[in-house]
């Protein structure tokens, strides 16, 4: 029959592509309804995987520039094609975001471009047409913040989306917010070129993640030229003489002012729901907008589901992706389940910082008793083989037991090495478990086996 | 300075077709003094329970096989470190316990590193355990909470969580086999039991007549079990049948009488054998069954002790029962119940009178033995038990 479904998704994100592939596999009919053209939502289009393209790409530019040299490789003057990177960019996000149009193709999922309003937990309407369906599933994702005083114009005061399609390099840029989208963002554009502040209002960066490993980044970064304002808040800015001159009131000490020709607000992002019509539904959000949804990602209204940054958690694109497959498995009657206990979280700086578990502070709240292996990238041969000798590995492991209860990396492709210490978490591994699995040599995941190792006291390069 | 050889601890020769044991519990720990012939580990195989003594003086340096691990005869299952020194030290050194090889017994359960090397360490078989990893898998931590809790080594099974109305314990070897060969016994034979009753008057008065003498003379007392194989020994010879085996499509009729009596150990239940019980006298006969008896209590009898037995005698009355249907003890043909005496009101020569009666049960195999000659044999057992002298005129 026409315009009837099992599901409806509206969102086609992460975390509701994966959710409608997945529900084709069990045998529904889907409609996946987003209002972009081109499908895989802000991680795909303006998030994520731009954000990493630029990153790689400047980090070409920045070692050409600075870096080479050492390894004996002389290339005379170098210099930026800025739309030449950008079109890179472009293309490598269009080929990914067709990708999943093949995907839908190949998995019978319908696609609809517009904007979803649910009618009923049976209806949603899209355009002019109204779709009936079994199930509805919301994952429409989130929003940047928006900071007051702060228009976005996505030209002078931007958003990550705006930050992400410069069309010059900014002489200086403020970034607002030390998170990690304003870290990752800074880093791009210092090493364009641009001269970057960093303001943040906590007492250090990336507050979520293990204290030692915001120290750390801060002072790799402050070396690599980014300047920081910590415990400082912004009041406003002025435009004066084609600049913006933004008031900074630190929390201790005197009022300043600095100028900026960009101005980057990344304070965070905001759950996503609006005109879907939640509220008339009865569908109950919290205090801060996300939608509350139970064990099965159902929310208050029967037959309505959530999954990703509209609900509770961290906002990462592998979590939605974890709850979409979980949440369209319930609907199958199967059993979905996320372990929230381990997630891991990437920042995607040189050097790359990640995290999964607990974080010392974390312990030390929960009066857990806990051992420490720590180990440096100095003393591992392949980091200095390639010269990115910067960061560590700690391992945080109970006392009693020695289960692995916190990884924490900062260091070369931190990113891919904490996928070992998640799968050794959700295996309830103990330290001494990751020190006894033999390890290839030359590796970086040697560090990983050696702070493992020293959490009973016996790294064997060190 | 000490002199230091080390001699190795095998499985020995258990008898004939027994190929393998299971380590059923180290009684010595490494690293501990023992001294020449002293019991260091028990050995259980298909039929019994036996000890291996140590082959010297010294200290248990090495321990192969766990608890529980399955080893072939002359197998080497450890090591004792000969010490020619003043004093024996209590304890041997900790490294030495590090390098001991890797023993079997975690290989087909699939455990983390950390988790494989502290059960075969600690000798524990891990499967006992109750695992709080993902799917129920052990962790170190498990691992480490039982070592805290209870002896390492010691069958200790910690109530599952959420099952603690059951227990899973793994079955002993002799339980297995027990399992197997009564199972494989009805499964191939074609058990039938008869019935009948005996008057036991003549025997308990010959019996308190005779007993005071019969013990001072021969050094042991005078049971009914003696007189229940005599009377057997007759019938036997009377039905050779009942004393043959099957051996694919041809009989074994065998002219030689070995009496198995089945005897309750705490381990399980074994029949030793009593050998060439008709060349014996009432006062061997029961010499004999008085030291099987004692050697299966004590867990130390012998392969050849329990081997190749004609008929078998198994008094299910000393734990009160009046009637039971014996299972046959394969290849053999016949087994007799023997059940409790107990005075019942009987009809004597158109009187009743109060008798110490037993119940006694052929279990026989039907596919050699046809109901008249089982029948007969049994009430040729009854006529000889109620007239012992029949025994000794053999008639």
């Amino acid at each position: 029959m026409k315009n009837k479904v099992d599901l409806i998704i509206i969102g086609a994100g992460p975390g509701g592509y994966v959710a409608a592939i997945r529900a084709a596999q069990l045998g529904m009919s889907v409609l996946c309804v987003d209002k972009r053209t081109t499908l895989g939502g802000t991680c795909l289009n303006v998030g994520c995987i731009p954000s990493k393209i630029l990153l790689n790409s400047s980090r070409k530019f920045e070692e050409a520039q600075h870096h080479l040299a050492d390894h004996g490789i002389k290339v005379g003057n170098v210099s930026l094609d800025l739309p030449q990177m950008m079109e890179r960019k472009d293309k490598i996000v269009g080929q990914l975001t067709s990708g999943i149009d093949y995907l839908f193709k190949k998995n019978k999922v319908t696609r609809v471009v517009g904007t979803a309003h649910i009618l009923s937990p049976q209806e949603v309407k899209v355009g002019e047409d109204v779709w009936q369906t079994r199930h509805i599933l919301i994952a429409t994702g989130s929003e940047s913040a928006p900071l007051p005083g702060f228009p976005i114009d996505e030209k002078k005061i931007l958003s990550s989306t705006g930050a992400l399609s410069l069309s010059h390099v900014p002489e200086q840029m403020i970034v607002i917010g030390g998170g990690y989208i304003g870290l990752e963002m800074g880093s791009i554009w210092n090493r364009l070129g641009s001269k970057v502040t960093v303001v943040e209002f906590m007492d250090r960066l990336v507050p979520l993640m293990d204290e030692e490993l915001g120290s750390a980044l801060q002072k790799s970064l402050t070396k690599q030229g980014l300047e920081f304002k910590l415990s400082a808040k912004v009041t406003g800015f002025k435009e004066q003489k084609n600049k913006r001159v933004i008031n900074i009131e630190p929390t201790s000490g005197k009022a300043e002012t600095l100028e900026a020709d960009a101005v980057l607000v990344a304070i965070g992002r905001k759950p996503f729901s609006q005109d879907l019509g939640l509220e008339k539904l009865g569908v109950v959000t919290n205090e801060r907008g996300f939608i509350v949804v139970n064990e099965r990602y159902e929310t208050s209204v029967s037959g309505i589901y959530a999954i990703g940054d509209v609900i509770p958690g961290p906002m990462l694109a592998h979590k939605a992706e974890e709850e979409g497959i979980a949440a369209v498995e319930c609907m199958a009657g199967q059993h979905g389940h996320v372990n929230y206990n381990i997630i891991p979280s990437v920042i995607y700086t040189n050097p790359e910082v990640a995290s999964v578990g607990k974080t010392e502070q974390e312990l030390k709240a929960e009066g857990r008793d806990y051992k420490i292996g720590k180990f440096p990238f100095l003393a591992n041969s392949r980091a200095k083989a390639t010269g990115e000798t910067e960061g560590f590995v700690k391992i945080l492991a109970d006392s009693l037991t020695d289960q692995v209860l916190g990884v924490h990396i900062i260091g070369p492709e931190a990113g891919t090495l904490i996928a070992e210490a998640a799968l050794a978490m959700e295996f309830s591994a103990s330290s001494e478990d990751i020190a006894r699995t033999c390890h290839a040599h030359p590796t970086l995941n040697e560090a990983v086996k050696e702070a493992a190792l020293a959490v009973d006291g016996r790294a064997i390069h060190m | 300075m000490s002199q230091k050889v080390e001699k190795e601890i095998k499985v020995p020769a258990l008898g004939e077709s027994i190929t393998e044991a299971t380590i059923a519990r180290w009684l010595k720990k490494q690293g501990e003094a023992v001294e020449l012939d002293e019991p260091l580990v028990e050995l259980e195989t298909d039929k019994v329970t036996l000890e291996v003594g140590a082959p010297t003086t010294g200290i248990l340096s090495e321990v192969l096989s766990p608890q529980g691990a399955t080893v072939n005869v002359g197998a080497i299952i450890g090591r004792v470190r000969e010490e020619i020194t003043s004093e024996l030290p209590q304890e041997a050194p900790k490294a030495k316990t590090l390098e001991a090889p890797a023993p079997t017994i975690s290989e087909d359960v699939s455990l983390s590193p950390a988790v494989r090397k502290l059960v075969e360490e600690h000798q524990i078989d891990p499967r006992r355990l109750q695992g709080g990893g993902k799917d129920g898998r052990l962790t170190k931590g498990d691992v480490l909470a039982f070592l805290d809790k209870g002896k390492a080594g010691e069958i200790v099974v910690p109530a599952p969580q959420n099952e603690s109305r059951v227990e899973r314990v793994r079955m002993s070897r002799l339980r297995q086999r027990i399992a197997e060969r009564l199972k494989e016994a009805q499964n191939t034979a074609a058990i039938l039991t008869t019935f009948n009753e005996v008057d036991m008057s003549n025997i308990m008065a010959l019996r308190s007549h005779l007993k005071d003498s019969f013990e001072k003379k021969h050094g042991v007392k005078l049971g009914f079990m003696s007189f229940f194989v005599k009377a057997c020994l007759v019938a036997l010879k009377e039905f050779p049948a009942v004393n043959a085996e099957i051996d694919g499509d041809e009989l074994i009729y065998k002219n030689y009488y070995d009496i198995g009596v089945a005897v309750g150990t705490p381990q399980g239940l074994v029949v030793p054998v009593v050998r060439d019980a008709n060349t014996k006298s009432f006062a061997q006969i029961e010499k004999d069954i008085a030291a099987l008896g004692q050697k299966a209590r004590d867990g130390k009898l012998t392969m050849e002790d329990l081997q190749g037995g004609t008929f078998t005698l198994s008094n299910g009355g000393i734990y009160g029962s009046l009637m039971s249907t014996p299972i046959l003890n394969p290849p053999q043909s016949g087994i007799l119940g023997m059940h409790k005496i107990q005075e019942r009101p009987i009809v004597i020569d158109g009187k009743i009178e109060i008798r110490p009666m037993m119940y006694l049960a052929l279990s026989y195999d039907h596919r050699i033995i046809d109901g008249r000659e089982g029948v007969s044999f049994l009430v040729r057992v009854k006529e000889c038990l109620e007239n012992p002298e029949r025994i000794l005129l053999d008639v």
